[in-house]
């Protein structure tokens, strides 16, 4: 089976450069993920990962390239704008505030007003429903072994931070989710419950962006592997046709792979 | 299908997990829980402390302090800086910091006065285009934070010179009589009507002073609005990544720290009757001191508005009650300075326990 060409991509990015002073983050990086599939996008510390999707998002601005979604092209210039247009991400620092309450963060720009004259004129904030909804997504991933839902972010544990961010973006996200890393702190069962999550978002039919240094959830998960080197894209690998210590060796310049789109 | 148990990686990950379970399961000492609820509720400490020093004063001066009478001539000695707090707490909780606040207030007071007597505007319409002055300041310190991403501190720095250097290029360094606004525009002294219950003597001000403080706390907590302000003090990368907007926050914060501030400058006429563009120039660090006594953090993004109230007050009844025991104004300086490093203590002790 031939990987990519025949169908159109939801989300591309082409030509994107992204410096910062000296260091070149992004070199003329491609990018193409596909309606309904879990692409990994894996490759060593400091390779332009994060800033990949961060260009992706909105929260960097791309010096050159262009971004599509659905074929058009777009120019996000803030995260907002990829959030209006369906995109969610968690990033790699989580994007919370520490002092806030899990719900706060959970509806952080996007949240709830009363019904009536309270929410209309006085933009109350409805709080019953922002929690109710805050617990049924925690719920919904097994996190509850957070007690208060209105406990400040900053009195988690670094997993149960990472699980809020997850449901965050799994609970937002209608066309793409993006996910920096998702699992780098949790501990086994969590791991599990974000990995069958990322599944079950897949069975949603919303395509999902994994970074993630582990090669066992990596080739568990993932229909393609797009494989990051030197701010670009080295090569896109089936997993079912490659073993991790190719990824790995095409990860580290090991191995130099004869196409880019390699296949079967 | 590889499982996780195989992965040295990840049992060292299950260990630590286990580490931190046991760890959640001690019981918290009473010295915990003491931090904890002041984490939850930061007003606690001033709040405490002002109680505690009323009774002091109380006990130390009987009726002469603790009668109706003195209890509220504090909030009218407070008022001026109670507001001007108002709007340093909000900037502060950004993380942001405003010594504007002083020279917007009087400028703003000038151009009240100003407008009445030099062109002849009618008096309200006067007060409007004095508030319209103080938000445009306000907006100018929150463009030039915001837009061009300069320090707070440099910028108010700046502004602060030259919102006073205009005021006194503008007035002519000239004081407006009290007898003239109350023959001419009577509305410019509106917040220094006075109205008594028993023995308790409150103005205009002073109701004006409390209800925004408490319609402020409303909505620092009940809007989105406010949900921002607090989450872009306190790390504004994440709050922009999870999507606020946050240089129009942050306008917006100094735009109605400015208006404020304006509404300060009303409350200052009426409370000395003349407008006089050397009024006030201290307003700015009387304001930090309240915002920092009241346990909001400088550091941004903690603290609630009525801890700032509750500062003012403190401040205002260590003055009164040091002059009534006919103590050197000197002692109060001392004082507030006792408290201001003690309040930054306590805040930094709330901090390290939390993380
Ligand atoms: N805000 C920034 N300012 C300056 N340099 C940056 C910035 N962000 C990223 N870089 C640089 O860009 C390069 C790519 O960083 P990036 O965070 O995208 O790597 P990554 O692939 O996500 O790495 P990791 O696996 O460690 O998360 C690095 O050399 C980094 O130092
Ligand atoms: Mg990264």
């Amino acid at each position: 089976m031939s990987i990519g060409q025949k169908r159109e991509p939801i989300l591309t990015g082409r030509n994107l450069v992204k410096r910062y002073g000296k260091v070149v983050a992004l070199d003329h990086c491609d990018f193409d993920l596909y309606p309904g599939e879990i692409l990994a996008v894996i490759g060593d510390n400091g390779a332009g990962k994060s800033t990949l999707i961060k260009a992706l998002s909105g929260a960097v601005i791309p010096d050159a390239g262009e971004v599509r979604l659905e074929g058009k092209p777009v120019h996000f210039t803030s995260p907002n704008d990829a959030r209006h247009a369906g995109i969610e991400t968690v990033y790699q620092t989580l994007a919370m505030s520490p002092a806030l309450s899990i719900t706060d963060n959970m509806f952080m720009g996007r949240e709830m007003r009363k019904p009536g004259f309270r929410g209309k004129w006085l933009r109350q904030l409805d709080r019953p429903a922002m929690e109710k909804f805050a617990r049924d997504k925690l719920n919904d991933l097994g996190l509850m072994t957070i007690q208060n839902i209105n406990q400040a972010v900053e009195t988690l544990s670094g997993g149960q931070r990472q699980g809020v961010a997850v449901a965050r973006a799994a609970a937002f996200g209608s066309r793409v989710i993006i996910l920096d890393e998702p699992t780098a702190a949790l501990g086994v069962k969590e791991s599990r419950r974000v990995l069958e999550l990322i599944l079950d978002v897949r069975s949603r039919g919303i395509p999902i962006i994994l970074i993630s240094h582990n090669m066992p959830h990596v080739f568990e998960l993932a229909d393609r592997v797009h494989v990051h080197r030197l701010g670009k894209r080295l090569c896109v690998i089936d997993p079912k046709n490659h073993s991790m210590s190719d990824a790995v060796a095409y990860m580290t310049g090991a191995k130099v792979p004869e196409t880019e789109f390699e296949t079967a | 299908m590889p499982t996780d148990t195989d992965h040295y990686e990840t049992s060292v990950r299950e260990r630590r997990a286990e580490a931190v379970a046991e760890f959640a399961d001690h019981k918290p000492s009473p010295l915990q829980r003491v931090q904890h609820a002041l984490h939850v509720t930061p007003a606690l400490v001033p709040l405490i402390v002002l109680l505690a020093s009323i009774v002091v004063f109380g006990a130390l001066l009987g009726s002469r302090f603790f009668s109706p009478f003195a209890l509220t001539l504090i909030l009218q000695q407070v008022q001026i800086v109670g507001i001007v707090a108002a709007a340093q707490s909000l900037v502060i909780l950004t993380a942001g910091i405003d010594l504007s606040v002083g020279a917007i207030m009087v400028l703003s007071s000038v151009v009240m006065g100003q407008f009445t007597f030099r062109y002849g505007i009618p008096g309200p319409v006067a007060v409007a285009c004095g508030l319209a002055v103080g938000t445009a300041c306000g907006f100018l310190n929150g463009w030039l934070v915001a837009r061009m991403k300069l320090p707070p501190f440099i910028v108010t720095l700046g502004t602060w010179q030259i919102f006073l250097a205009t005021n006194y290029l503008y007035s002519a360094n000239e004081t407006i009589r009290a007898q003239d606004i109350e023959a001419t525009a009577p509305i410019l002294q509106f917040f220094g009507a006075k109205f008594s219950i028993g023995g308790a003597v409150f103005t205009v001000g002073v109701v004006f002073m409390i209800t925004l403080i408490l319609g402020l706390g409303w909505v620092l907590r009940h809007t989105a609005w406010g949900r921002h302000v607090y989450a872009l003090g306190d790390d504004a990368e994440a709050a922009q990544l999870s999507g606020v907007d946050v240089k129009r926050t942050l306008i917006s914060v100094y735009m109605l720290s400015g208006l404020i501030c304006a509404f300060a400058g009303w409350a200052l006429i009426g409370r000395i009757g003349s407008v006089s563009p050397t009024s006030g120039y201290d307003a700015n660090i009387e304001s930090i001191t309240a915002v920092v006594i009241g346990g909001i953090s400088l550091f941004g993004g903690r603290g609630s508005i009525m801890g700032s109230l509750f500062g003012a007050l403190i401040v205002g009844v260590f003055s009164l009650g040091l002059r009534l025991l006919g103590a050197d104004a000197q002692w109060t300086y001392f004082f507030i300075g006792v408290l201001i490093i003690a309040a930054v203590a306590v805040d930094q002790w709330i901090r390290k326990v939390s993380a």
